[in-house]
């Protein structure tokens, strides 16, 4: 089996009067892994909670090959969502017992990964979730996702309570899986700087909307910092979409968003202007902070 | 890690693959590590090792073998050094010639220290 198909289209979840999304659209091909970026409260929980079938649009549809998810075995059986909370899991039953479900009820399942992810992991077997420290919680979820080889396994701030060396073996992990047995992965994350190298695609979502969905090396050098006196920068970056300022004296620095073609470039050396990257985090921080709206 | 996040990462791949072309430790007809491999090892996303891989190919400093792997082309080292000379000097002469004048050093004193750093290369 190989990776599942995402089509979400004027996604739109209303919780009482709160709009968490609203008219959100994106569409995902098999086999990518991607990174899902947004701030606290944006609706990266919300989106994923619909694509995994554990909640119900107010708008619009969500399809995983084509198939609407909302109480759909035949979609939702595709899908395996992890949270980093570790709500998903019945607190009171064994890890094994655990491990034991996705076995039956997936027919994706791989037991014997799952054998080995535990000792990696070093997951006490007869403990319930409930009894587990935050981390080890987190362990289960990463463990349950990875081994039900689902086509579309998505892990939503799993991370959380893991420490770094946990976290690196959980990137090992899926990685090594990933080549392995191809499928679609959705990361939703805050450690950028940590993850972005493992993400073909990232989607920024923001206020319920998708910001952006580009190729994760094309976001790496879509902004640059243009840095030098402050009445060149200004003219410089007319027309360009400015995503943030900073002023130091005469100097000023000027954070803008766009591809920069090489006449532009030449035209910045010509003037005296230095440009420079901007590291995937900052971009993101910059377009979600609110500083360009 | 070794890779960073502020330009893309496909071209930091072919660049440190170019750069171990140039520096010998790889030869030509050299075979280099599987994209899945270098994906692992690196923790990188497979399709961006890929990109790097084709990008290097359609330069002519890999080529494919089909069913066994990616190799360095016989011509690779030779053809690298040409493109780099092509861009040394406005690379790195010129900023640093700028970078000279700014600090007050006379073209002179520097033409003399190249002058001599070849002399003891030449020893």
């Amino acid at each position: 089996m190989t990776g599942s198909t995402v089509e979400v289209r004027d996604l739109g979840v209303r919780f009482g009067a709160v709009h968490a999304l609203a008219d959100l659209s994106f569409s995902l091909s098999a086999n990518k892994i991607c990174g899902l970026l947004g701030r606290n409260g944006s609706g990266k929980t919300t989106l994923l909670s619909v694509l995994a079938g554990y909640l119900r649009q107010n708008a619009g549809t969500a399809t995983v090959d084509g198939d609407p998810v909302f109480e759909n075995a035949t979609a939702t059986g595709k899908v395996c969502l992890v949270r980093g909370t570790g709500d998903a899991s019945p607190p009171k039953v064994a890890v094994r017992d655990l491990l034991d479900y996705g076995k039956q009820l997936r027919p994706t399942w791989d037991a014997d990964f799952a054998a080995e992810l535990v000792e990696r992991f070093e997951l006490p077997l007869k403990c319930t979730p409930a009894t587990l420290s935050h981390g080890k919680r987190s362990a289960l979820g990463i463990t349950i996702g990875l081994a039900s080889r689902a086509p579309l396994t998505i892990f939503d701030e799993s991370y959380l309570g893991l420490d770094a060396p946990s976290r690196y073996a959980f990137y090992d992990a899926l990685l090594a899986d990933v080549l392995a047995h191809p499928r679609t992965v959705i990361i939703a994350t805050h450690l950028i700087e940590e993850v972005g190298a493992l993400f073909e695609d990232v989607v920024i979502i923001d206020e319920g909307r998708v910001l952006l969905h580009e190729d994760a090396d094309t976001l790496r050098a879509a902004g640059a910092a243009v840095t030098g006196e402050a009445t060149l920068v200004d003219s410089f970056t007319m027309g360009l979409q400015v995503l943030g300022e900073k002023s130091l004296g005469r100097t000023k620095s000027a954070m803008v968003y766009g591809p920069l073609d090489d006449r532009r470039r030449a035209q910045a050396e010509e003037v005296g202007l230095e440009l420079g990257p901007i590291a995937l985090q900052d971009l993101f921080v910059h377009l979600t902070s609110g500083g360009s709206r | 890690m070794a890779f960073d996040d502020r330009s893309p990462i496909y071209r930091q791949i072919a660049d440190r693959i170019e750069a171990e072309v140039l520096s010998g430790a790889l030869a030509g007809d050299e075979q280099v590590m599987s994209t899945n491999k270098y994906a692992a090892f690196h923790r990188i996303n497979p399709a961006t090792v890929n990109k790097a891989f084709q990008q290097l190919v359609d330069d002519g400093i890999l080529y494919k073998r089909r069913g066994i792997g990616m190799f360095v082309s016989p011509q690779a080292r030779q053809q690298i050094r040409a493109r780099r000379r092509k861009s040394f000097f406005t690379d790195v002469v010129d900023p640093m010639v700028a970078q000279a004048t700014a600090i007050g050093i006379e073209l002179p004193e520097l033409i003399d220290r190249i002058t001599e750093r070849a002399k003891e290369d030449r020893r």
